[in-house]
């Protein structure tokens, strides 16, 4: 066991602290996308190294050798101090990874540099009405036209659909081939003819979510990543990175020690939560499972820079996460008991309502990216070496 | 940066395993719980031979100088292997309580012998986690008196014993005054009984804060156990999936079933983080840091809980077969039931985990 990342390492997270320091007069606060603060806050991260740090400089990256530590350093050093990082979304979380490894030079050069300088957003459209977890049966379809895709169908869950410059696509484009092989991705304007929005209100009551449909939407022949019947693999390329994203360990640290503070100052009868044994003994079976999911998460970090094996260490994290953070907001909605019902605008609200928030949220994110049940096909069956289940193959409906 | 047992870790891991399935197998452990054997001197010996006593003793008396990370590395063995052996208290009870709260002389008298493998030490530490009944030890000039009860690795030597007051005290098993009882118990693999001293004579350790010595052998003891847990709970879900591969219904094996997929990977998705947990919480005792106290509860009671899904998980994976002896599935169930209860069941370490943070 060796925790230290080393003297080298040690130095550049001081220089991170000290950029933070001087710098987060300038960062967003909560300004909206493209805003000038938001972009030249991105600007200077970048340019830094802070963000976009192994994307090539032609790209609009800052071009430096790919080191897990020192992202890692990163991202703990702008948690901690509570300054927003780099931009995320999905553009720049999942399309730009999958661009950088299967685009042509021309694409890369069109969409990663505006991507990443936070001036074009995208939104992803996978899912569709009748293809969730069986995502490869989509029926959205786009026939070749002369030199343009004619697409036609709906996606849903499409998450900033409404404030999107462009969707990275997936569509039928031969119906008669194997389901997995019949799909292509297709890179589009959100505000190309024939397209309409519709938001999708979630169970928390945000509108984060739409549901998008397509009329005749004309695409040019060349906005496709891939090969044409390639975009299955396309889009398998950039699950991996989502799946990575959720259910971030040091956020739900946090999130356990907000808990412990709010069994301090709840009370029942007169007396702290904190106090009544029956509460004491759920925070602390899941201040272990807290643990135990952040030291997997280390485990995970040393083998990927040591080179060893943790398949089965790193499938579960999303299973995992999710289900911890659910169970972990859900305690303190228990701890406030009825002031845990608050929900809106109320002298009774704790933490902004961030509790009751975050505990439907995170059933979303349960079910979003990968159900538990999924996630726990893929451990059996990629972790554990257990067969698939026999398939009743059918041809998916064009 | 290394998060993870290293490569000598590993390789002792390797050849305990490697002794344990040639030597210690299944029949081996059946012959042993059927038989009522007081020890398995076989097996015992084998370990003696890799040098396991000797893992957390100083050179300077004869050890090998390793730590709480390589000693939970072979508990993890142990407990994959249901092995029968005195581990916990000779190996590693006895010597971090002689280490800690022990004079250089007694230092001197029982830890190259330990070391060697020429005796053996069982442990009376229950009453230290919670005392049940009428049980507790009472010291009077060095005289003990009462009864402790569920004493660890009950056939040995020599015993390591609590008293009401935290300290620490070495006994002979053939001191005047005791007299030494089996107590029969559901895991077959771990003999435990009850003392009862009569005016017994005993050899005090002499350090001045014994309590901080007693709860340091405690964590230890916590770790050594959830490791135990660990390393059963790992073998059951191996063998749920092997069993799941071979059994087949409605013409198709039942590791091709959903139901049956998902309770493995469920048990996979619990003991992959909590492997983590423990190796971190014996590195804390490794580095002598605050927090290995919080650590030690926190790998214990976690363990228990993972432990007692897998049990009751594999065992419902093997479905009629798991739950007969003939397979012997049990001894898994059984060796992580007393786990959970040894040296402090979930919930009062959970309780001296918030104790730990301040929280009550």
């Amino acid at each position: 066991m060796d925790l230290s990342f080393g003297p080298e390492y040690e130095a550049f997270r001081q220089d991170v602290r000290k950029f933070i320091e001087t710098n987060r007069e300038s960062a967003p606060r909560g300004e909206a996308m493209k805003s000038d603060r938001v972009r030249s806050w991105q600007k200077l991260l970048i340019e830094k190294g802070y963000t976009a740090r192994t994307i090539p400089q032609e790209y609009g990256g800052h071009g430096g050798e790919p080191d897990i530590i020192k992202a890692r350093i990163i991202g703990e050093e702008f948690a901690r101090s509570q300054t927003p990082g780099g931009l995320g979304g999905q553009g720049i979380s999942m399309l730009v990874p999958t661009l950088l490894e299967l685009g042509t030079e021309e694409q890369k050069k069109r969409f990663i540099p505006p991507t990443l300088a936070g001036e074009m957003i995208w939104c992803q459209g996978y899912s569709e009405p009748n293809a969730g977890s069986d995502l490869a049966s989509l029926t959205t379809s786009a026939i070749l036209d002369g030199d343009e895709w004619v697409v036609n169908g709906s996606k849903i869950w499409t998450s900033t659909a409404h404030l999107a410059d462009w969707i990275f696509c997936l569509v039928r484009t031969d119906p008669e081939a194997p389901k997995h092989q019949g799909i292509s991705f297709l890179l589009f304007q959100m505000d190309t003819p024939g397209i309409e929005i519709r938001p999708l209100v979630d169970m928390t009551m945000a509108r984060n979510f739409n549901e998008v449909f397509f009329s005749d939407v004309r695409v040019p022949k060349d906005q496709i990543v891939g090969k044409r019947g390639e975009g299955w693999f396309v889009a398998n390329a950039i699950l991996g990175h989502e799946r990575d994203s959720l259910g971030d360990p040091n956020t739900t640290l946090t999130r356990l020690n907000r808990l412990i503070e709010l069994a301090r100052q709840e009370t029942m009868d007169g007396q702290r939560l904190i106090d009544n044994p029956v509460f004491r003994d759920r925070m602390m079976k899941i201040q272990a499972r807290v643990m135990s999911l952040r030291f997997n998460d280390q485990r995970v970090l040393s083998s990927r820079i040591n080179n060893t094996d943790s398949r089965l260490a790193r499938m579960i994290s999303k299973l995992q996460g999710t289900e911890l953070r659910h169970d972990l907001e859900g305690l303190a909605i228990d701890i406030m008991g009825e002031i845990g019902l608050m929900y809106g605008r109320s002298d009774y609200l704790t933490d902004n309502g961030s509790w009751q928030q975050q505990y439907m949220y995170f059933l979303g994110l349960i079910i979003g990216g990968g159900t538990s049940q999924i996630q726990k096909n893929i451990i059996s069956e990629r972790g554990l070496g257990m067969p698939k289940e026999p398939k009743f193959e059918q041809k998916a409906e064009a | 940066m290394e998060f993870g047992l290293s490569e000598q870790q590993t390789a002792l891991q390797d050849n305990v395993n490697r002794f344990l399935q040639e030597k210690a197998p299944l029949e081996r452990v059946r012959r042993y719980s059927e038989e009522q054997q007081e020890r398995a001197d076989d097996i015992w010996d084998g370990l003696v031979e890799l040098g396991l006593p000797a893992l957390l003793i100083p050179e300077r008396h004869g050890g090998i100088e390793l730590g709480a990370l390589d000693a939970a590395a072979v508990c993890e063995c142990l407990g994959r292997h249901v092995t029968p052996s005195p581990f916990l208290s000779t190996a590693v009870l006895a010597p971090t309580a002689i280490l800690l709260a022990g004079s250089e002389e007694q230092q001197n008298q029982y830890l190259p012998e330990i070391a060697a493998g020429n005796t053996t030490f069982g442990a009376a530490l229950s009453e230290a986690t919670g005392a049940r009944r009428d049980a507790g030890v009472v010291a009077t000039n060095s005289k003990l008196n009462g009864k402790a009860l569920f004493v660890i690795d009950i056939y040995s030597d020599n015993y390591l014993v609590a008293d009401t007051n935290n300290r620490l005290y070495v006994i002979p098993s053939d001191a005047h005054g005791l007299t030494i009882n089996t107590l029969p118990q559901i895991d077959r693999t771990r003999p435990i009984g009850e003392i009862i001293f009569n005016n017994t004579p005993a050899d005090a350790l002499v350090a001045d804060d014994q309590g901080s010595a007693l709860r340091s052998v405690i964590d230890i003891g916590r770790i050594m156990i959830a490791a135990d847990t660990l390393g059963a709970s790992q073998e059951m879900l191996d063998q749920s999936v092997q069993y799941a591969m071979e059994r087949r219904q409605f013409n198709r094996v039942i590791a091709s079933f959903q139901a049956v997929k998902h309770m493995c990977a469920e048990m996979a998705a619990e003991i992959e983080p909590s492997r983590a947990l423990l190796w971190y919480a014996a590195h804390t005792i490794d580095e002598d840091s605050k927090e290995s106290h919080l650590n030690a509860c926190h790998a214990k009671a976690h363990l228990s809980e993972v432990g007692s899904f897998v049990g009751k998980t594999a065992t419902i994976v093997h479905g009629g077969m798991g739950f007969t002896d003939l397979l012997g599935l049990h001894y898994w169930f059984k060796r992580i039931g007393y786990n959970r209860q040894i040296l402090g069941g979930p919930e009062s370490v959970r309780e001296e985990a918030a104790r730990a943070q301040g929280l009550c």
